[in-house]
């Protein structure tokens, strides 16, 4: 009853305009670069995996993967563990300045991280983080952790009260009670939240590229590097494109049951 | 639900407090610090007050004209995709298929450019738009359009246009998806029943359902698209010209191509300013709804209301029926 | 308004190929007269929610027919039936007030503006909703808003009949009591077939004139309460309504005695007949049968413990491995923990394979 007459043909159509695109990355990235430059081709007529293999076997371009997963990890990790106690508080108390902090939390998921690019590449250059993953992954926080109170929130407030009574009245300590009953029951909810930590740490660039240099270096941003004297090296800069898809598309894969469960919370 | 009082709770903030501290409110200090100087290189500064400022919001100097055009372009940009993205999100979750595999997939393949690094994004439609290697420009061109994102002004708009709404109308259908599955079916029942059109159920019962979900997804797009920088940049490079010069492009400009310190941490703080300010109104607006859906949902007993998240009630909880 | 007739009416969501077992209602012929007052009553899981979404044309058949008024309406949609229908939780159109809900069925059907105006203002009087009328809807409590689905549902005059799906399972139980009195009130004055789902026995007794008692898929027995009270047609209906349920021994029926443990309860009516193979049970209220100091030629049963309902009161017996409710009269005791049992021969139904056996005069 909730759809709508031609339903399928919008649907169909709006599901081929978005795979279009990452289509003819796909098909690029298994060209020469002779045949992507001179004639137009629906499909690779002469199919190589010669930009695979450069990627796999140069370890400037692997440790790129390395590096970038690295840091999404350790953000997603900090996030969460920072992020759930939080979410209990603003769920269950009221105490001084609750509201205001919860604004000023969310006004930072709202921050435009070309301002904070510059002053973050000053103070971790004065900590010694600079080209680190720690330097990335601290640097995130500053959206993933607001983001992270914002739907554990959510799933802590659809757990009753009465639970938390029922477990002091028990005798449970609150670390306890913390790791033995809520934790599981809001577990669902963790990795929704964790799944928006890694999508959001995943595709940021801005950030991470200002933060590294050599060391930690993400692949987007060795990306950049396909513009060489020779030209564009197209296939490579697609096939290196089709490997960041990848990541993102298990994770969508493995969650895809409860991503409509996430957003139903209304809270991204 | 009345919470208690309880000033402990800090204790459980204080780590979340801390980290966005540290990662907030240090490099916050920093730039208003530069905002106030001005230096010549070499780690030299010197007082300069709100200078700054005032040459930021007058548009007859070099450093206020590219600011307000940039934020302009920025104001356009954003509406325009608000126009798109909004509508298109809504016919989106509506035509979503209701059960079977399809629906699992189709999620799958709207939720896909949602993960892809925002440079990628951009690299995508830097070449599928190409006139000489791209399915678009090609197409385009062999149809007779004189299509190319480089050098037209149009073109480049309408290219990071199409990019954003292909980039991120997904979010929107899915918050939107989101908001028709927590409708019961009592209420399309009820509709049936009440001999509504299609029309009707939409304004009456969809619509409203949606709101929430839809100020989020409003919120959400208008503050991204605000800031949006890496998309636009790896296609037009903000050109050609200053053309897609967005405000985030220019900061970074200023910032990190320049190194003009006291120019680029002045048009942070005002840049900023003009985001708390939008989300402040976003945030007031949404808890006064918040408020009413509460006072809305006292009146209901909790079986009435869709768990939140995976949560279902403990059974306790649930009216119960049986032989009375 | 219409007479509403099933004719081998049956669904199952497995589809039609489905064993017939299995079918969340099983074939059921019956005639809803027009202006009366029914109860659906059973347990959840029953099928009397599928009965009605069936009959309002949420559901359509897997098998048999529907008919208004003498009319096939079974291939027709939910719109063209001209069904009301109350569903548990109350459904209100948030962003209308009051009185736009209300209206809204007629706004639908093209009805002129004059017309409704009339209407809604005369159904708002009759739900004591015409204070409200402006209001914002989702602002209202629980029962209120179960009026105005109320309201929608009656503010159409053509409607066939009034479909309620458990209306009052959300509100207060002091609510519960003017909420169904009004609904009676409505049904005399305005002379609709109401349908009323319920799984509580004391709202369908105290609706309906003429109650339907459901139990796994099939309509077991349809009658006035005091029928259902004095002659329960099934086992089924004979426990779950009544409170305490009626007791159900097995027994040995021959002619007009029935034997259990070797004692002997008389019987008012003759039972020679009685299906070979099948399960032999009686069954008796507890309101007949006595809890009296044991004595010659009755029952001892074990007493377990006495209840006291206020008016009356129960004894709590065992009888070998059977349970067994009786009234135990003011002045009742039994200090050795045993009480005997006399039965009112003219209230021991005889039960076969769970279906009332009418005796031989």
């Amino acid at each position: 009853m909730h759809s709508i007459p031609g339903r399928r043909v919008i649907m169909a159509l709006f599901l081929i305009f978005l795979l279009l695109p990452i289509y003819w990355l796909v098909n690029m990235s298994f060209k020469t670069n002779s045949e992507i430059v001179s004639t137009m081709t629906l499909w690779p007529h002469a199919p190589t995996l010669q930009h695979y293999r450069r990627i796999f076997t140069d370890e400037s371009w692997y440790s790129g993967y390395i590096n970038s997963l690295e840091y999404v990890v350790l953000n997603t990790i900090i996030s969460i563990s920072v992020a759930l106690p939080a979410a209990y508080a603003f769920s269950r108390y009221r105490f001084l300045g609750d509201k205001h902090l919860f604004f000023w939390l969310l006004s930072n998921r709202m921050a435009p991280a070309a301002v904070y690019a510059l002053p973050f590449f000053n103070l971790y250059s004065a900590i010694g983080l600079f080209d680190t993953p720690w330097a990335v992954a601290l640097a995130h926080c500053i959206f993933n952790v607001p983001l992270a109170v914002w739907i554990l929130e959510g799933f802590v407030s659809g757990v009753p009260r009465e639970i938390d009574e029922t477990a002091f009245l028990d005798g449970y300590s609150f670390p306890r009670f913390f790791i033995k009953i809520l934790v599981p029951l809001i577990a669902s909810g963790i990795g929704v939240a964790a799944f928006f930590c890694f999508m959001f740490s995943w595709v940021e660039l801005l950030l991470a590229r200002t933060l590294t240099s050599v060391q930690a270096k993400p692949i987007a941003a060795i990306m950049t590097r396909t513009v060489s004297a020779a030209g564009m090296d197209w296939g490579l800069l697609a096939a290196a494109g089709v490997l960041t898809i990848i990541p993102g598309a298990l994770v969508i894969w493995f969650v895809r049951n409860y991503i409509a469960r996430g957003f139903a919370l209304g809270r991204v | 639900m009345d919470k208690t009082v309880n000033q402990k709770a800090w204790f459980l903030v204080l780590p979340v407090f801390l980290v966005v501290a540290f990662s907030a409110v240090l490099p916050l200090m920093t730039v208003v610090n530069y905002s106030m100087q001005d230096t010549f290189g070499n780690n030299q500064f010197f007082w300069n007050g709100v200078g700054w400022f005032k040459e930021l919001l007058d548009p007859s100097t070099d450093l206020g004209g590219r600011f307000l055009a940039s934020l302009g372009r920025n104001l356009f940009f954003s509406m325009v995709i608000l126009a798109i993205e909004v509508p298109l999100g809504i016919v989106v979750a509506l035509s979503m298929p209701r059960q079977g595999w399809t629906v699992a997939a189709c999620l799958v393949i709207l939720a896909l450019p949602l993960l892809i690094p925002w440079n990628v994004v951009g690299t995508i439609w830097q070449i599928f738009g190409r006139p000489d290697i791209g399915l678009l420009g090609y197409v385009l061109n062999a149809i007779g359009l004189d299509y190319n994102y480089v050098s037209n002004d149009i073109d480049a708009w309408v290219t990071v246009i199409v990019m954003d709404v292909w980039h991120w109308t997904s979010l929107v259908a899915l918050l939107c998806y989101a908001g028709l599955k927590s409708i019961p079916d009592a209420y399309y029942q009820a509709a049936q029943i009440d001999g509504a059109s299609r029309w009707a159920v939409f304004k009456a019962i969809q619509l409203p359902k949606m709101n929430r979900v839809l100020l989020i997804a409003v919120l959400l797009r208008f503050m991204d698209s605000f800031m949006i920088y890496t998309e636009p940049f790896v296609v037009t490079g903000g050109g050609p010209g200053n053309s897609t010069t967005f405000v985030s492009i220019e900061l970074v400009k200023i910032a990190l191509g320049q190194f003009d310190l006291g120019k680029a941490a002045a048009l942070s703080l005002v840049y900023n300013l003009i985001i708390l300010i939008v989300c402040w109104i976003f945030y007031t607006v949404m808890t006064n709804a918040g408020v009413e859906r509460r006072t809305q949902a006292e009146t209901e007993p909790a079986a009435a209301r869709k768990p939140v998240g995976a949560l279902q009630p403990v059974p306790a909880l649930q009216p119960k029926e049986g032989v009375a | 308004m219409a007479r509403i007739d099933l004719v081998d009416l049956a669904h199952s969501y497995g589809g039609n190929d489905a064993a017939l077992e299995s079918f969340a209602l099983k074939p059921v012929t019956m005639t809803w007269r027009q202006g009366g007052a029914y109860a659906l009553l059973g347990p959840s899981g029953c099928g009397k929610t599928t009965l009605l979404n069936v009959i309002s044309g949420i559901i359509t058949p897997s098998r048999g027919k529907i008919l208004f008024d003498g009319q096939d309406i079974t291939p027709l949609s939910t719109q063209k039936r001209n069904i009301a229908q109350v569903f548990q939780f109350p459904v209100i159109y948030d962003t209308m007030t009051v009185g736009q809900n209300l209206a809204f069925p007629l706004k639908n059907r093209g009805v002129p503006k004059a017309e409704i105006d009339k209407r809604v203002a005369e159904i708002g009087r009759l739900l004591d909703l015409d204070p409200y009328l402006n209001r914002k809807a989702t602002r209202l409590t629980a029962d209120a808003k179960q009026k105005i689905s109320l309201g929608r549902g009656l503010v159409r005059s053509d409607v066939a009949a009034v479909l309620f799906d458990e209306p009052l399972t959300v509100i207060d139980p002091e609510l519960k009591w003017q909420l169904r009195s009004k609904l009676k009130a409505l049904h005399r004055e305005l002379d609709l077939t109401m349908i009323y789902v319920t799984h509580d026995q004391t709202e369908a007794l105290t609706f309906a004139d003429t109650v339907v008692v459901m139990h796994d898929g099939r309509v077991v027995q349809s009658g006035t309460p005091a029928e259902l009270f004095d002659k329960p047609a099934h086992t089924f209906v004979g426990y779950f309504i009544g409170s305490p349920g009626m007791n159900i021994l097995p027994a040995e029926v021959r002619g007009r005695e029935a034997r259990i443990d070797g004692h002997v309860i008389a019987l008012n009516r003759s039972y020679d007949r009685l299906p070979a193979g099948a399960k032999i049970e009686i069954g008796v209220r507890p309101e007949f049968v006595e809890a009296v100091a044991p004595g010659p030629g009755l029952l001892t049963a074990r007493l377990e413990r006495i209840d006291d309902l206020g008016r009356i009161r129960f004894a709590r017996t065992r009888l070998g491995d059977a349970r067994l409710a009786a009234r135990a009269p003011a002045g009742f005791s039994s200090p050795d923990g045993t009480a005997g049992l006399k039965f009112d021969p003219s209230h021991v139904h005889v039960y076969a394979d769970s279906l009332l056996v009418e005796g031989a005069a």
